[in-house]
């Protein structure tokens, strides 16, 4: 790390002029207290609005502990609403800081979180339990999505390493791809051979957190804060593995095994949002560089905010999706695509008018 | 890759939901149930006025291959179950149906015509099934998705007719309206006050009054809660867990037995469910998915389930 001072405050995602350490700080200081307080309304806006209309001042009155909901409106608020914004939160959090980790590792823009497998991976995982019959035992579904996703992942770095050239990131980056294809493949043969149980796959698959509790903020919890600890820890090695694997070496780092444990950390919280939420497109690819667009900031500060503004994201997409045609709902990967890409698009004009 | 895969994923749940809908211009059939003659011995050739257009059968048909499980269902309730040679992976009723691995979604006219059919049925043309049934000069009978259960009897005598049941098929007719409206005398008002939310999956899409399930179900004076959605055009909404407790349906009716293995037991297990009324006292309904996506003979037994339990919530 002797040469650390020398990566401080490098941007080579933006371009912009390298700051002084002090005025580095104090924006992310300054954006940090933004992230939080976004966050923060996106979780009162949240908890706020919803298919049927709770009075706001019951809400409040119901979190200091007054009385005045009705026994039903407490069951919404407590049972149905408040775990539902929570996991928009969790899988949004842990989908923007692998899209990071991701863009990062492989030092590609179009990098997000299901990039090596993992999505295909989580499908086979539970189109085989349902398939199987055994999707009703307690935790199949979520343990199989879990360890498909793993596998997926687990699958492409075996593939790489193959290699003679090791792990490079292309050489990955290729084995990804062709593991999710051959996946893919296999689940829809799996899928084709029972399509009775069609229903039940593709409502795994989609994206969905209406159906979501505790029980499911629970599972994840455990495996998101990891993956979220870990990456935050090992923000700094992003940034020199952002330079390029010959860069990245010639300062010191051990590449392979430095990206390994980031890109073992986002699997991990991948794995997690997935087996909670199906497949939710467009919020790991688009935070991290909304953040990065927006803020100017290089891979260090973008991995925290990306855990802040990625939660806040999703909630308020959630809070679309359950809003709009209330009482009826939108899937959730259809407004995040359609609220995130005209979004990125604005951002990715102004950042370019500010240079 | 995986963001177009999911959007599609959400089209292709919307087109299984919709399934029933799809190809619904009503049934063209000119002869209507209660007009069919009682006589015994038909003349061929027939021609019927289909929905897919005018089909002329030469003989009696005794090699029909049938790619619709409702088709399946009403070809044996009329008598006609003898002269079915082949049908669809999903026609599992009656028991002795010949089911083959024929596919209903993805029909494939090189296996349909090894059976040699005389006469194919189908629900939906995918692909251009129709058009090729035409090259091989194979004749097809499209019964369409019923809208009203008045579909479902004239295409019971449109099958009646290009069989050569016409007598068994007014006699199912009449038999399917007399168990229908008995079940609608035994109730009376006492599904006016009482509503319904009618589950098709585990992540609560649902079916408006305007679907073919929730018209039939409309019989009993029953109130649809999926009605207010104003997605509902589609006839087929998801609805949010929170609209569904606020609105403490009377009746809760699961479609969703089969495909996503719900019970009475993991509906009360729903976090914010315990408390429905429904819940408990015993007015979570365990339909049979089958029955309740086909628009066949059986759809009369389903109303009875229904209407059962409506008779037993009233006089609790």
């Amino acid at each position: 790390m002797k040469h650390a001072s020398r990566l401080e405050g490098t941007h080579l995602l933006t371009g912009t002029a390298r700051p002084s350490a002090a005025r580095s700080r104090r924006r992310a200081a300054r954006w940090t207290v933004i992230a939080l307080l976004v966050l923060f309304v996106a979780v009162v806006v949240g908890l706020f609005a919803g298919a049927i209309r709770i009075p706001p001042l019951g809400i409040l009155g119901w979190m200091v502990g007054d009385g005045s909901l009705t026994e039903q409106q407490r069951a919404i608020v407590s049972q149905l609403r408040l775990p539902r914004v929570v996991l928009a939160g969790l899988v949004g959090a842990a989908l923007s800081v692998s899209g990071c980790a991701y863009q990062a590792a492989f030092r590609n823009p179009l990098a997000d979180p299901y990039l090596l497998g993992s999505a295909a991976g989580a499908g086979l995982g539970a189109t085989a339990v349902i398939v199987l019959g055994v999707a009703d035992a307690p935790l199949a579904l979520p343990a199989a999505a879990f360890a498909g996703a793993l596998g997926g992942v687990g699958l492409a770095y075996l593939m790489a390493s193959t290699r003679a050239a090791g792990r490079t990131s292309t050489s990955l980056l290729l084995a990804g791809v062709a593991v999710a294809s051959f996946l893919t493949a296999l689940q829809t043969y799996v899928q084709q051979r029972d399509t009775n149980d069609l229903r039940a796959v593709y409502s795994f698959i989609l994206g969905r957190l209406g159906t979501g509790g505790w029980h499911e903020v629970l599972l994840a919890l455990p495996w998101v804060g990891l993956a979220c600890a870990v990456l935050l820890a090992s923000r700094r090695m992003l940034e020199v593995l952002a330079l390029g694997d010959l860069e990245a070496a010639s300062l010191g780092a051990h590449v392979a095994r430095d990206r390994a444990i980031v890109v073992i950390a986002a699997s991990l919280a991948t794995a997690a949002a997935v087996a909670v939420a199906g497949l939710i497109g467009f919020v790991g690819l688009i935070v991290p560089h909304a953040v990065r667009m927006a803020t100017g900031a290089s891979n260090r500060l973008v991995v925290g905010l990306s855990i802040l503004f990625g939660a806040a994201f999703l909630i308020l997409c959630d809070v679309l999706a359950r809003t709009v045609v209330a009482p009826g709902e939108l899937p959730i990967g259809v407004i995040t695509a359609l609220i995130g890409a005209p979004f990125f698009a604005v951002v990715l004009r102004r950042s370019g008018a500010a240079r | 890759m995986h963001r177009s895969r999911s959007v599609r994923s959400s089209v292709l749940l919307a087109l299984i939901g919709s399934l029933v809908a799809v190809g619904c211009a009503s049934s063209t059939a000119t002869e209507s149930a209660g007009e069919a003659t009682s006589s015994a011995t038909v003349a061929f050739p027939v021609t019927i006025d289909a929905a897919n257009g005018s089909v002329t059968l030469d003989a009696q048909p005794t090699k029909i291959v049938s790619i619709s499980p409702t088709a399946t269902e009403m070809l044996f309730a009329i008598g006609a179950g003898d002269q079915v040679t082949a049908a669809d992976s999903y026609s599992n009723y009656p028991a002795d149906a010949p089911t083959t691995d024929l596919s209903a979604f993805e029909p494939n006219v090189e296996a349909i015509a090894a059976y040699e059919p005389d006469l194919v049925v189908y629900a939906s043309d995918p692909g251009d099934l129709q058009k090729s049934l035409d090259k091989l000069h194979i004749p097809a009978l499209m019964e369409p998705a019923a809208v009203t259960l008045d579909d479902v009897y004239a295409q019971m005598a449109q099958l009646g007719e290009a069989t050569g049941h016409v007598s068994e098929a007014a006699t199912q007719n009449d038999a399917l309206g007399a168990k229908i409206a008995s079940t609608v005398a035994a109730i009376g008002d006492a599904g006016s006050g009482m509503s319904y939310y009618y589950e098709l999956d585990d992540t609560f899409y649902s079916v408006t009054s305007n679907t073919f399930i929730g018209n039939v179900l409309g019989q009993l004076g029953l109130t649809n809660i999926a009605d207010q959605a104003k997605g509902a055009s589609s006839g087929y909404p998801q609805l949010s867990a929170e609209y569904i407790v606020q609105q403490d349906p009377s009746l809760i009716l699961l479609a969703d037995t089969r495909c996503c293995g719900q019970t009475a037991a993991k509906v009360a297990k729903r976090p914010g469910w315990q408390d429905l009324s429904a819940v408990g006292d015993g007015g979570v309904v365990e339909l049979d998915d089958d029955v309740a996506s086909r628009w066949g003979p059986r759809i009369a037994d389903l109303l009875q389930q229904v209407g059962d339990v409506v008779q037993a919530q009233a006089a609790a």
